[in-house]
């Protein structure tokens, strides 16, 4: 069927079908990407600070947890004022990109995972560190069976992480500017067709969302339940 | 520095009873107050080191001090005469097994737990298979090899957690309160076991308790910490038939501790005024003159080494010597005074006479009913004076 039919059809109105699938598939890109960054810094630094005792560490874990709370919008605007053409980084000509978009979703969605695994290591007993080393584990190994006693909450953080960035609109629509072709996404097209008024179109990106976030979680809530329960 | 207990390594593969591990002049502190002081403690290859102490005594932190898992300030552990240090600490680490008062077990089979250790050190899948099989069985739960080990039974999980340990044939084990997660049924059952076991394997051992029976029964020798120090370490019968101090002999159950001075000496004996009562004891060998007259002693006494006297002449008994009303006995001692309290423990009974000082003592249940022990009831305590212990005390 003609793309541009499908849309007339379906009630998307300027919205094409081929368009649909571009947002949608950037949308999984710019999140997944921003979700496996947010894995690979919050997970180590995480867990860093859940085995570590050092003077300012409440104060670090007092930051971590405002940091889950940021309003994106304030985050898409202060990377915004980096990556501006006369800002700091604004020779890497970054603005309006989806890498920008990238850069401001690892933002938000980092202390989600540092916070996330904090409280995930810190519901194991304590003594199992002391356990596993007693069996002649090195750092390393402890971590790594650490990381699989709490593999149920840190697969939640995972799910926090990525929900926090696909449903995000504030900092993608600063940083990425809504560009067809370029750095629409799922968001940041809700808010365009909305402002036309073709609500149509807006609800039908947003089922388009939720079913994208379910089936991610999905995925992630069955990685979660399966191997030995113990 | 050489690797901790390699093959090389001074005093590896030595005779049963050479040094393993010596501790010496260790301290740890917790916030700013020492939780630990030991000035010296060694630990012979092939015994077992029972320690005990009331609780907060610091036992599990020396077992985790010595484990290197606690950082301590000041002093030294060397293990077959290498100081353990930040960078041998690994390998040392990998020659020892630890099980702890709960079992702790991975989220994983029971297969995988026992076989974590052996992974850690890279042993081969199909040796790791043969030694927890073996181990397993050893430890009586190989039915239980495919199970999540979150599902079995906390004495299972705890011969799991055995296994795990001794899977790894370590030369140094440390246990800490391994009973302490189970029932008294099942701590019977595997107290007998792991008597067995260290008995077969002739591992080393530190096994820490706060159960002073289970101390004596594992330990071929036995330390008591008090008040987060060493306070005496001996073998088990020596430490409870002499204690060093005022504070050891109340923890190895001198109930009957009563400050005197020595008044005179004669036949052997030591004669102690104690309370306004006259005490004979048996002094020990006493090259340098301690128990001489006008020395200040503790006179200790098990509840056990008490004999009540019941009845007519007990009655009217006082706190004598030599006293002629009473019936002849060869105990050198008689402390008459009413029965305080009466408690029962099982099939014995622990029976307090008052009278110049507070006396304890330890007799059946059917001979308290015999002699019909009542609160109140004047009695006579007499005890041997080879059954007291004395303590040299200052002023």
């Amino acid at each position: 069927m003609d793309p541009q039919l499908l849309a007339a059809d379906t009630g998307l109105g300027s919205l094409a079908g081929g368009d649909l699938l571009e947002i949608t598939a950037l949308s999984l890109f710019i999140s997944g990407l921003a979700t496996a960054f947010s894995l690979l810094l919050g997970l180590p630094f995480g867990t860093w600070l859940a085995l570590s005792r050092f003077r300012s560490r409440g104060l670090t874990l007092a930051f971590v947890n405002t940091g889950m709370a940021l309003p994106p919008v304030v985050v898409g605007l202060f990377v915004a004022m980096m990556l501006w053409r006369s800002g700091p980084l604004g020779d890497l000509g970054l603005m309006y990109t989806p890498t920008a978009m990238v850069i401001a979703e690892v933002i938000i969605a980092t202390p989600v995972m540092i916070g996330l695994t904090v409280a995930a290591l810190g519901q194991l007993d304590p003594r199992l560190r002391l356990q596993l080393l007693g069996l002649g584990a090195s750092r390393w190994q402890m971590v790594v069976w650490l990381w699989r006693e709490s593999r149920l909450p840190l697969l939640a953080a995972l799910m926090a992480a990525f929900g926090s960035v696909i449903s995000e609109v504030g900092a993608a629509m600063m940083v990425g500017g809504n560009i067809r072709h370029e750095t629409r996404v799922l968001t940041t097209a809700i808010v365009l067709e909305t402002s036309k008024g073709a609500f149509g179109a807006a609800i039908a990106l947003g089922v388009v969302l939720l079913f994208l976030a379910f089936l991610v979680n999905a995925v992630l809530t069955w990685a979660q339940q399966r191997g030995p329960r113990g | 520095m050489g690797m901790v207990g390699g093959g090389t390594a001074p005093g590896a593969g030595a005779a049963t009873g050479a040094g393993l591990l010596d501790v010496r002049d260790l301290v740890v502190v917790r916030g700013a107050r020492p939780v630990l002081t030991i000035e010296r403690l060694e630990v012979r290859e092939g015994e077992t080191l029972s320690v005990v102490g009331p609780n907060g005594a610091g036992k599990s932190t020396l077992l985790l001090a010595v484990a290197r898992l606690l950082p301590w300030q000041t002093g030294e552990v060397r293990f077959r005469g290498t100081p353990l240090s930040r960078a041998n600490e690994l390998a040392y680490r990998r020659r020892i097994g630890m099980v702890m008062s709960d079992p702790l077990l991975l989220s994983t089979s029971v297969f995988a737990n026992v076989a974590a250790g052996l992974r850690f050190r890279g042993t081969p899948g199909r040796e790791v298979r043969e030694r927890v099989g073996e181990w397993l069985e050893r430890l009586r739960v190989g039915h239980l090899t495919d199970r999540p080990a979150r599902q079995i039974s906390s004495g299972e999980a705890q011969r799991v957690s055995l296994a795990r340990a001794l899977v790894l044939e370590p030369d140094l084990l440390l246990l800490d309160e391994p009973f302490a997660s189970v029932d008294v049924a099942v701590r019977a059952q595997l107290l007998d076991d792991l008597e067995a076991l260290l008995a077969t394997t002739a591992v080393t051992c530190i096994v820490v308790t706060h159960d002073l029976d289970e101390a004596v029964r594992l330990g071929d020798r036995m330390a008591v910490l008090v008040e987060s120090r060493l306070g005496q370490c001996d073998e088990p019968e020596r430490v409870l038939a002499s204690p060093i101090d005022e504070k050891v002999a109340a923890f190895v159950g001198v109930e009957t501790r009563v400050p005197g001075r020595i008044t005179a000496l004669h036949d052997g004996l030591v004669v102690v005024e104690a309370a306004g009562a006259m005490i004979e004891a048996v002094p020990p060998a006493d090259p340098a003159g301690v128990y001489a007259p006008s020395r200040h002693v503790l006179c200790c006494l098990r509840p056990e080494d008490v004999t009540i006297l019941a009845g007519p002449t007990a009655r009217a008994g006082g706190s004598t010597l030599d006293s002629s009303s009473q019936p002849r006995s060869s105990a050198r001692n008689r402390v008459g005074g009413p029965i305080t309290r009466l408690v029962p423990e099982g099939p014995l009974v622990r029976v307090s006479v008052g009278g110049p000082f507070p006396i304890s003592a330890l007799i059946t249940r059917l001979s308290a009913e015999e002699m019909g022990l009542a609160e109140g009831l004047s009695v006579v305590a007499t005890f041997k004076a080879s059954a007291v212990h004395l303590i040299p005390r200052t002023g």
